[in-house]
């Protein structure tokens, strides 16, 4: 189904019609989201663009924007007598302010790794003389499936299953990064999974009030190509506006179903994003229906910022101040086996991408 | 050893595996050990050899290997544990260039399990074994209190005969020689992953597990200058040929369009955001050989079954050492040793 978006060709077409309307000017795009800066990093498509223009990656990997102080607090829980702690794969090999999950488990914490919030339904049930927490993590993309999960567990009465909501939601920390002074940029490539739930019209409040052309693109090198050509267009007629280059799959308003199930269970609450700080309504909290399964309440963890890893600059890459060769510890002090900040453990982190795919001479 | 505990990352056939493996050995340290080939000679004493003048490139050589398999679940689309124990050892034993001559077996099975199983497993290892005329000669069973194994784990041993002449070493590759595979990559971790997820994604797909000692055997009929050969399973092709480049010391290659991925595989690796070059196979060798000779070792190897679908994916150039993926869109991109296990991807 993705051959016709991965042809030869329509690349070599795409690419010249790039560098057609290139203004000549340093043009900096933002890829919001961790996928597209892999397959970015994968197919080599950086080295199709023009010199001036550069493709920086943003804050658009669930585990890189995890505060330290939900790590932190998901290893106490995870040592606490009969707790299960369960998570996507990528959060168990991110390090808290001593050890990670991964070192945990091997030292006999029960941690599992998930493909889906619906497989605790099962475990909770069946295993009832423990406790489990969900480590809830993820954009608007992964929120949808987390909620019908908690709408299960509670149409199921199951009283041993707890959560921690640390989601996150895409349009406020774009608001925040165009709001940051130390952050230009002059168009947004945005998140083509994101944009199936929430919908391309989203981003107009972006795009019009701070005059910054949005367009939401695929993942295939067709896809991604085409929407840095819908944005270099843009700059060069000095245009913003929201385009969708991803018509295959994304919708003027989104999936209305997976929004209204998203807001039923979470209400948006101020949230803390690694590196950047404290963003108003960017994250998500359980509605007061649902304020029990709440995991920090129920064991009573507090939740307690640790600063940065010396010398790391994640929060720097977050938010397209750097790019990650430009960390002093990138690919030294933190590789993948040693990761020092959670940008070089996920497969969506920047550095995990950079370290992963070096640029070939 | 440098590591404090063992984590799973340390079993996922990357660099962190690597490590692990290289503490094992060097706690050992003999030659044989030393060379980590996936199979090693056996040194028979000058006094013990029967025609005192031959010379050691005249003489047969007899090559050992082990492996252990500890597969979830033990039955899969295309195979099981059993299927997998004895072609896991063949196949390193094949690397070598060697034929089969005996295997043992040690099972390790917890208290519980079905012996209805037990026979099926037992089975699959003797269908799988006679297919390729190979004896099981001797064997261990060890019972275990219930959770303390997985059902059943397998190891299995083998020994195997190299002809006068073979020499497949990392060390004989250089510029000009060409990777060759014999088909798809990734089906067997695919198989695996969708089976233990119960991921109902269409289509089966099907494990290649699958004995390649008649493949290898056909290949060095046809050019018995054949450089090296090694089964890419745990970390996938990626593993296996950044450890060849880099000791080697040439760059390889690869052409991204010519590597076969079957569609429901891709599929799987797209959805969970995994790359089929870093997927475990167990019916698959690449076999590196000098560029003039491609065309008729491919040709060889397309003559059976498990060879229908070869084709060459790579060549070998000057270079630092290194694994280059040339894209079909006139980029190219460094290949780096894989750390340990893929993870899905969240988003």
């Amino acid at each position: 189904m993705n051959e016709p978006y991965r042809d030869r060709e329509l690349v070599k077409t795409v690419t010249r019609k790039i560098h057609d309307v290139y203004p000549g000017d340093a043009v900096k795009i933002m890829e919001v989201c961790g996928t597209h800066t892999m397959a970015i990093a994968k197919y080599g498509l950086r080295s199709l663009l023009p010199d001036g223009l550069s493709l920086i990656s943003g804050p658009g990997c669930p585990v890189c924007v995890t505060p330290s102080s939900i790590i932190n607090a998901v290893l106490e829980l995870a040592v606490l007598p009969n707790v299960t702690v369960a998570t996507f794969g990528d959060m168990i090999r991110v390090p808290g302010s001593d050890k990670n999950l991964e070192q945990l488990k091997a030292e006999g914490a029960d941690v599992r790794i998930v493909y889906s919030a619906y497989e605790l339904i099962d475990m909770a049930s069946s295993e009832k003389d423990r406790e489990f927490v969900f480590v809830s993590v993820g954009f608007e993309t992964t929120t949808p499936g987390i909620a019908l999960a908690i709408l299960e567990a509670e149409k199921r009465g199951i009283k041993n299953l707890f959560f921690i909501a640390a989601n996150r939601l895409v349009i406020p920390a774009l608001e925040a990064l165009c709001i940051s002074e130390n952050t230009l940029i002059d168009g947004f490539l945005c998140p083509g999974h994101v944009s199936v739930i929430i919908g391309w019209d989203a981003y107009r409040p972006i795009a019009d009030r701070f005059h910054v052309p949005c367009v939401v693109g695929g993942f295939e090198p067709v896809d991604i190509l085409t929407a840095v050509y819908e944005i270099v267009r843009r700059v060069s007629k000095g245009e913003a506006g929201v385009a969708n280059t991803y018509k295959r799959a994304v919708s003027e308003k989104g999936n209305a179903r997976a929004l209204e199930v998203m807001d039923r269970v979470f209400e948006p609450a101020d949230a803390a994003w690694r590196g950047i700080g404290t963003i108003p309504k960017s994250g998500l909290k359980l509605r007061d229906e649902f304020a029990h399964l709440e995991a920090l309440s129920h064991f009573r963890v507090h939740l307690i910022e640790s600063p940065d890893p010396k010398g790391c600059r994640c929060g720097d890459v977050l938010k397209g101040v750097i790019i990650p060769p430009e960390c002093a510890l990138f690919g030294k002090r933190c590789t993948p086996e040693n990761p020092v900040g959670p940008c070089m453990v996920s497969s969506e982190g920047s550095c995990a991408a950079y370290y992963r795919y070096p640029k070939s001479e | 050893m440098s590591i404090e505990r063992v984590l799973l990352i340390h079993g996922g056939g990357g660099r962190m595996a690597r490590r692990l493996i290289e503490s094992i050995v060097s706690t050992f340290d003999n030659t044989a050990l030393s060379r980590m080939e996936d199979a090693s000679p056996i040194y028979i004493p000058e006094h013990e050899k029967k025609s005192a003048g031959d010379t050691a490139e005249q003489q047969p050589r007899i090559v050992m290997t082990t492996d252990s398999f500890v597969v979830t679940p033990l039955f899969f689309p295309g195979g099981d544990i059993g299927k997998l124990s004895v072609c896991g050892t063949v196949n390193d034993l094949a690397t070598a260039g060697a034929v089969p001559a005996a295997l043992s077996v040690g099972l390790i099975i917890e208290e519980g399990f079905p012996v209805r199983d037990l026979e099926r497993v037992l089975t699959s290892m003797k269908e799988t074994a006679d297919s390729v005329s190979v004896p099981l000669i001797t064997g261990d069973t060890k019972v275990v209190e219930k959770g303390r194994g997985d059902g059943v784990y397998i190891s299995t041993a083998g020994v195997g005969v190299v002809r006068p002449g073979i020499e497949l070493s990392p060390a004989r590759i250089e510029e000009g020689d060409t990777v060759l595979i014999n088909g798809s990559i990734g089906n067997h971790e695919a198989s695996i992953l969708s089976a233990r997820n119960e991921l109902s994604l269409g289509a089966k797909i099907e494990s290649d597990c699958a004995p390649l000692g008649d493949l290898m055997q056909t290949v060095l009929e046809a050019a018995p200058e054949a450089k090296c050969a090694r089964d890419p399973t745990r970390g996938g092709v990626t593993a296996v040929l950044c450890e060849l480049a880099e000791s080697a010391g040439c760059t390889i290659t690869l052409d991204e369009e010519a590597i076969p991925v079957n569609e429901d595989v891709q599929g799987l690796c797209d959805i969970l955001g995994l790359d089929p070059l870093q997927m475990a196979n167990e019916g698959k060798m690449i076999v590196i050989v000098p560029g003039r000779m491609a065309q008729i070792v491919l040709e060889a190897m397309k003559t059976l079954d498990v060879g229908r679908n070869s084709v060459k994916i790579g060549e070998v150039q000057k270079g630092p050492g290194r694994l280059v993926m040339k894209t079909p869109y006139g980029t190219s991109r460094i290949i780096t040793m894989p750390v340990g296990n893929q993870l899905p991807r969240i988003c």
